[in-house]
This record gives C-alpha cells, sequence and structure tokens, in this order.
C-alpha cells in the first residue's frame, strides 16, 4: 500500500486527491527541492543521497541531457557543451550580456529575437530551457520521493530580479512541466523557514538576511507587517563569496610553500582545493595540517580569521550600507536569518553576531534554509495548512508610473506596494483635438522620465476629437502575484482601449535597483527642484497655448494694436521665462501674463455672451 | 481491542510532533473513500474526543474515535522507506483487499 503522511486536523485528503506541494531553490550554482512532510519541511535528496544538485546541464550529440553532478564532472572536458550559472543569462538580453560573454566560454548566437542563445552540440539552447532541465530533473526527484504527481511549486528568485528575468524563470517552470504558484523572493523564503512570519513579536520589526554563497553576497532588510514582508534595502556584492576564502588561503599556501611564482595550473588548482578543504576543516578544529605538493604545515583558525577579515568587514560595510538606506536603526533589526554555505565559517557568524549585537539565527542549514522556506510557502499554497488565509505577500521592488508631460513622471503603483494589485489612473489630453496619447510605462523612484527606467512605450489612438482636458483616459496597472506588469488603456467616453503585456527591456542587476533607489534619495532635494519647474512649464505651456489659440480666433475683433502688443510682449517674457530653468522665474511670469490678459479674458466674456444671446429673447434667459 | 506502532514510527510521530510544536497525539480513523471503498486518515490531534479511544503505544498517544476502531482494530502502523519515497504503513488485519494503487481498502 501507498506510504502515508500526517495531516492537519481536517486536513486529510482524499485517495490520489493529495495536494503535494514543493518548493525549489534554483541557485546559480546549486538548487534544492524541499517539501513539507507530515508537518515537516525538509529538502529532498537524489537516490545518493545529495540535497545540493548542482545547476550544471550537459547537452549531449545523441540529444541526451545531463543534469548535475555529472554534467559539473564535465565541466572540465567539454565546457562549450555544458552549461553553468545559466541563472545569470535568465531574462537577459544579448546586447546585456555581451558584457558577461567575453568571460564565459560558452558560444552566443546571434538571433533576431531578444533571448540570447548558447550553441551546443544539440543545438541552440536559451537560458531558460537549461534552467527548465534543472527544474525538471528536481521535479522528478521530488515525484519519486512524494510518490505522486505535483500540485503545484513555489521557486524562488532573488529580491532584485526584474519583470524580465521572473517571466522566465516562470517560462522554464512551465516548460518543465511545473506549475508555478508563485514567485518567492529569497530573503522572504529563509524568514519563512524560520517561521519569523508567524512570530507575533518580529511583527512590525526589521529582519536582516545575510546571505553569503559561494561567489556572491546578498544582504536584504525586511520589514514585517502583518504577515507580509516588505523590502526596505538591498545590497551586496555581485563578485564577493567563500571562493575568495579558498582564494586567500591558497595564497597564503603558495607564499608559505615559496610557490607564488608558479604559473602550473594543476598546483594553483591543488592550491584552491586545499584552501577549501582547510577553511571546511576549520569550521569544527582550531588547526589543520596542510599541504601543497613536497611542502607540508599546519594552519590555525587565527590565521585563517585574519587572512579572511577583510573579506569578511567588507560584507559588513555593504550591511551598513543597507541599515542605512532602509532608514532605520540598528536596534530595530530583531532578528538576523545566515543564508548561504559561507556563513557556516565561525568567524562570519561573530562579526555578523557583532555588527548587529545580536546572536544570528544559525539552526537551519543555511544552504538549505531558503529551499525549505520556498516548501513552506508551496505547503501553504496547496491548502495543507487549516489557517491558509495567511498568505505570505510580496512587495514591488521599484515603482512603476506614467511619462506625463513635461518629462515628469506619474508614479501609479509606489514601491513596496503589496502585490497583487491593480491600480488605476485618470489621465486625460493637454492639446484640443488630441487623438492619440503615448503610454510610456517606467520603473525608478525618479521625478523625470531620463533619470528612470523604461519599460514599454505604446500608443492608444482614435481618441475622439475634444478640447484639451476632456478625454478621459483611464489608464490601469496590474501586477500579479509574481511581479509581473500588464498595462491597459481606456479612453472612457469611447471605449477605445489598448493594452500591453510588458515586455521590460530586460536586466537590471541588483547593484543598479540599489544605485537607483539610493539615487532617489541623494536626488530627493533636486528633484522635488526639477518637478517644479517642470510643472512650472508645462503650466507655462498652457497659458501660452490658450492664449494662442484666443488670440487666434478673436484678437483682430477685440484688441487694439497696442493692446495686441502688450500682449505679445507679456508671451515673449513667458516664452523667456520658460527657458530660465527656475520655477518661481517661470511662475511669476506665468502671473504676470494672466494679469496682463485680464482685461482681454473679461472681454471675450462678455463677447460670448453677447454672441450666445443675439437671436434670443431676454426673457428666454430668465425662465 | 488494540492499535500499535513500531519503534520506528513512534520515534517519527515524535519528532513530527516536536516539530510542530503543538498536539496530544496522533489521530487515526478510516473514511469512506476512494476506489476501493475507505481510507486511512492520519493527522495531527490537538483535542481528544470523549468518545475516542486512546492507546499509549512507546510514548505516543494513538486517538481513534469509535466508528473507525471496528475497522482498525489490531492495525500495527510502521514507518518504512521504499525507494524514495518514505512514510507510515498500515499492517491492518481487517483489511480483505485494497484497490491497485493501495490507498484505499476493503474490509
Amino acid at each position: 500500500m501507498a506510504l502515508l503522511q500526517i495531516s492537519e486536523p481536517g486536513m486529510s485528503t482524499a485517495p490520489h486527491e493529495h495536494r503535494l506541494a514543493i518548493g525549489i531553490d534554483l541557485g546559480t550554482t546549486n538548487s534544492l527541492v524541499a517539501s513539507v512532510r507530515s508537518g515537516e519541511a525538509s529538502t529532498l535528496a537524489d537516490e545518493n543521497g545529495e540535497h545540493l544538485l548542482p545547476s550544471v546541464v550537459r547537452y549531449l550529440e545523441n540529444g541526451e541531457v545531463i543534469v548535475g553532478t555529472k554534467a559539473q564532472a564535465a565541466l572540465g572536458s567539454d565546457l562549450q557543451n555544458t552549461i553553468a550559472s545559466a541563472k545569470r543569462f535568465l531574462g537577459r538580453a544579448v546586447s546585456e550580456i555581451k558584457t558577461l560573454a567575453g568571460q564565459l566560454p560558452y558560444d552566443f548566437v546571434e538571433t533576431e529575437g531578444s533571448v540570447p542563445q548558447i550553441q551546443t552540440c544539440a543545438g541552440n539552447v536559451t537560458a531558460i530551457e537549461v534552467s527548465s532541465e534543472i527544474l525538471k530533473s528536481l521535479k522528478e526527484r521530488a515525484e519519486n520521493t512524494l510518490g505522486g504527481e505535483l500540485k503545484g511549486a513555489v521557486i524562488t528568485v532573488p529580491a532584485y530580479f526584474d519583470d524580465a528575468q521572473r517571466q522566465a524563470t516562470k517560462d522554464a517552470a512551465r516548460l518543465a512541466g511545473l506549475n508555478v504558484y508563485r514567485l518567492l523572493n529569497e530573503p522572504t523564503a529563509a524568514a519563512v523557514a524560520y517561521g519569523l512570519d508567524q512570530k507575533t513579536d518580529v511583527d512590525n520589526k526589521v529582519i536582516a538576511i545575510y546571505d553569503l554563497g559561494g561567489g556572491t553576497f546578498d544582504v536584504s532588510l525586511l520589514r514585517l507587517n502583518k504577515g507580509v514582508f516588505e523590502v526596505l534595502s538591498t545590497g551586496g556584492d555581485s563578485a564577493l563569496g567563500g571562493d575568495d576564502f579558498d582564494h586567500v588561503i591558497a595564497e597564503w599556501l603558495l607564499t608559505e610553500s615559496q610557490q607564488t611564482a608558479t604559473q602550473d595550473e594543476f598546483l594553483l588548482r591543488a592550491a584552491m582545493l586545499e584552501g577549501r578543504r582547510a577553511k571546511e576543516a576549520l569550521s569544527d578544529t582550531a588547526e589543520v595540517d596542510v599541504s601543497l605538493g613536497e611542502w607540508q604545515g599546519t594552519f590555525n583558525v587565527e590565521q585563517f580569521n585574519a587572512l579572511i577579515q577583510p573579506l569578511v568587514k567588507k560584507t559588513l560595510m555593504a550591511c551598513r550600507r543597507a541599515v542605512r538606506d532602509a532608514d532605520v536603526a540598528k536596534e530595530d533589526i530583531a532578528e538576523v536569518v545566515m543564508v548561504g554555505g559561507s556563513t557556516r565559517v565561525p568567524y562570519v557568524r561573530q562579526l555578523v553576531g557583532e555588527f548587529f549585537d545580536r546572536p544570528p539565527l544559525v539552526d537551519i542549514d543555511p544552504d538549505k534554509v531558503v529551499a525549505i522556506g520556498a516548501g513552506i510557502q508551496a505547503d501553504l499554497l496547496a491548502g495543507n495548512k487549516p489557517d491558509s488565509d495567511l498568505l505570505l505577500l510580496d512587495v514591488i521592488p521599484l515603482s512603476l508610473g506614467l511619462e506625463t508631460y513635461g518629462g515628469l513622471v506619474e508614479k501609479v503603483i509606489a514601491r513596496n506596494t503589496t502585490i497583487p494589485i491593480t491600480r488605476a489612473q485618470e489621465f486625460t489630453t493637454f492639446k484640443d483635438s488630441q487623438t492619440a496619447m503615448t503610454i510610456h510605462v517606467l520603473q525608478g523612484e525618479r521625478e523625470t522620465v531620463e533619470a528612470n527606467r523604461s519599460l514599454a512605450k505604446f500608443a492608444l489612438r482614435g481618441i475622439p476629437a475634444m478640447v484639451a482636458g476632456a478625454a478621459r483616459i483611464k489608464v490601469t496597472f496590474q501586477v500579479d502575484a509574481d511581479g509581473l506588469l500588464s498595462v491597459f488603456a481606456e479612453e472612457e467616453s469611447t471605449g477605445v482601449k489598448t493594452s500591453v503585456e510588458v515586455k521590460p527591456s530586460y536586466g537590471l542587476s541588483d547593484s543598479e535597483i540599489e544605485g537607483m533607489i539610493r539615487a532617489s534619495m541623494e536626488n530627493a532635494k533636486e528633484d522635488v527642484e526639477q518637478r517644479r519647474l517642470r510643472e512650472a512649464q508645462v503650466d507655462a505651456d498652457r497659458s501660452l497655448e490658450a492664449l494662442d489659440s484666443a488670440m487666434a480666433a478673436d484678437a483682430d475683433v477685440l484688441l487694439s494694436e497696442p493692446e495686441k502688443q502688450l500682449l505679445l510682449d507679456a508671451r515673449v517674457e513667458l516664452v523667456t521665462a520658460k527657458n530660465s530653468e527656475n520655477a518661481d522665474t517661470v511662475k511669476n511670469a506665468i502671473k504676470q501674463l494672466e494679469k496682463a490678459a485680464e482685461f482681454y479674458v473679461a472681454r471675450r466674456m462678455d463677447s460670448n455672451i453677447q454672441q450666445a444671446m443675439s437671436g434670443h429673447n431676454i426673457t428666454e434667459f430668465e425662465s | 481491542m488494540a492499535i500499535s506502532l513500531t519503534e520506528t514510527a513512534a520515534n517519527r510521530v515524535n519528532t513530527f510532533l516536536e516539530q510542530r510544536g503543538k498536539g496530544v497525539g496522533l489521530r487515526l480513523g478510516v473514511k469512506t473513500h476512494g476506489c476501493s471503498g475507505m481510507a486511512y486518515v492520519m493527522e495531527f490531534a490537538d483535542e481528544i474526543d470523549e468518545h475516542d479511544t486512546v492507546f499509549d503505544d512507546h510514548g505516543v498517544k494513538l486517538i481513534v474515535d469509535p466508528k473507525s476502531l471496528v475497522y482498525l482494530d489490531g492495525t500495527q502502523m510502521d514507518y518504512t522507506k521504499e525507494g524514495l519515497n518514505e512514510g507510515f504503513k498500515f499492517s491492518n488485519p481487517n483489511e480483505s483487499g485494497a484497490c491497485g494503487c493501495g490507498e484505499s481498502f476493503t474490509v
């Protein structure tokens, strides 16, 4: 008979209707799958007892695809057909990976589309396809372990992943035959693994996630508010990780053994491997015997700590920046969660603990903690928990908005708004008889178009000719649970509509996002000035437009030549002021023009009334 | 009348209960369901009903409602691995047939 798992009270499922769900940590170097069985969340091992699946895929000429450890073993011999770190190109455009491609052994194919392809002996493959092979392998493992078909999966992504990268991750999952419940930010998943989303004493407090992997370092500050994690700030270093620890030990070994001048690749590799072995051994002991070629010696914790201290200090500087960016005090941080294999190093834990002034959470294996959080979330979304109204929500990392007249950005959805969300805003036409409107979707925190990131541009056509400001154009932004954006525009009186599935101009690194948020803070004052100026300029344009159209209509009838000249002079003043780059000057000039034109406005009004009444009997107006 | 479990099963149940952080024991039962008549129910128990029968074995409280007890009497529960899969297995002397999948049974 089938093997059974324990359910929550009242949550038993009928035979063949088990709600099997998994969480997947799709990593750059390694991937994992986790699930909740009998109430316990754990990662699932393969037939060899290995939990980590190296994120490496090898394509063979006969069409066979090999994933994981066996593929990794071929990295030395069959580099071109063995793809590692595919996550780094997920959702990136050809132009964006050009810089990366120089350092990579793969043959990228120049394609028409925006998705880069890698040439292998089994044909061209995309990062989405490579990732889907990894997901397929994990899915198979999960189905064998759980004994049935999967209902759905939660897949984690870095907090800084943009729309394109998230969409690419979802595409890879779909290709692997997985039903994606949702994507979850990696730091959020780590917090969930420790149950911080359920702890009332942590509610409304700040949580720091310190993620030191093999090659990258990320720090995220989250605020938990009624089960919703808000990303306050992110930071890190995409070229700093545990491999650098190995590297400094390797250098030490070469120096001690007086072989620094060597060019011998084999020796260098041996030094790196010995460095890693020594590092891992020092997590448990104070001293370790080391050797390199003929040379033998000992290496102790104090030496190790001294070597890695500058590297760890570097991560703490990023932490300090993240704390500052989040605009919180260090005392506000209630918990520190350790993620990534390199946080096993005791000295890292010690310094991080000293920095945040509290012992970090280390009970859950730092390699597995993200997958476990995703597994818990998947179990919840599958409906295996009685209080499943407690759905964890994410937030959008950068504001989304539209370009408005004058090159300004009107934010439609503010940064850190919880998703999914739909928000609509009404816009109108600026000119008389305007029949089309460009909808320019932007992402970022700054006030002006050029300082933000352009996501999409499309036109709403067929707006009926009306006077400026009469058309009612409703623009709806919809961000789904995975942070993907759709924009709809509709002219409400006629129902003319158009929409766009945002095809974002791909790729923003975390440091870029961090930079964008930081720039908005640093330039806050300047931005406000800029906005005031642009708004004044738009007002000026509107006044000029009104004056011009009025004068074109009836200046010859209502104004004497000197009066005309007076108005034209005021007009010139305003045009000059408009270009002055000073909001107050522009505003003043608008006032001057309005004042100068007062008599003209009054005269036009009289004339309009007279025109309207002419031909009518006065009594008609009294009734 | 008795229901029992192996030591391996008991250890697993205790671990799961401990990790869950609450619960008085394990509720076992049967539901009329499935392709072959009945299906086992195994849930964490947060309370014991006055009509329930409680069996204490290897430090685990097995809680059974009176209706289910008729079908479960004599059952022994074990925890086993089959390939990558692992979970609880019921040896029920009342079981006279099971469906191909083994998820439901008849008495």
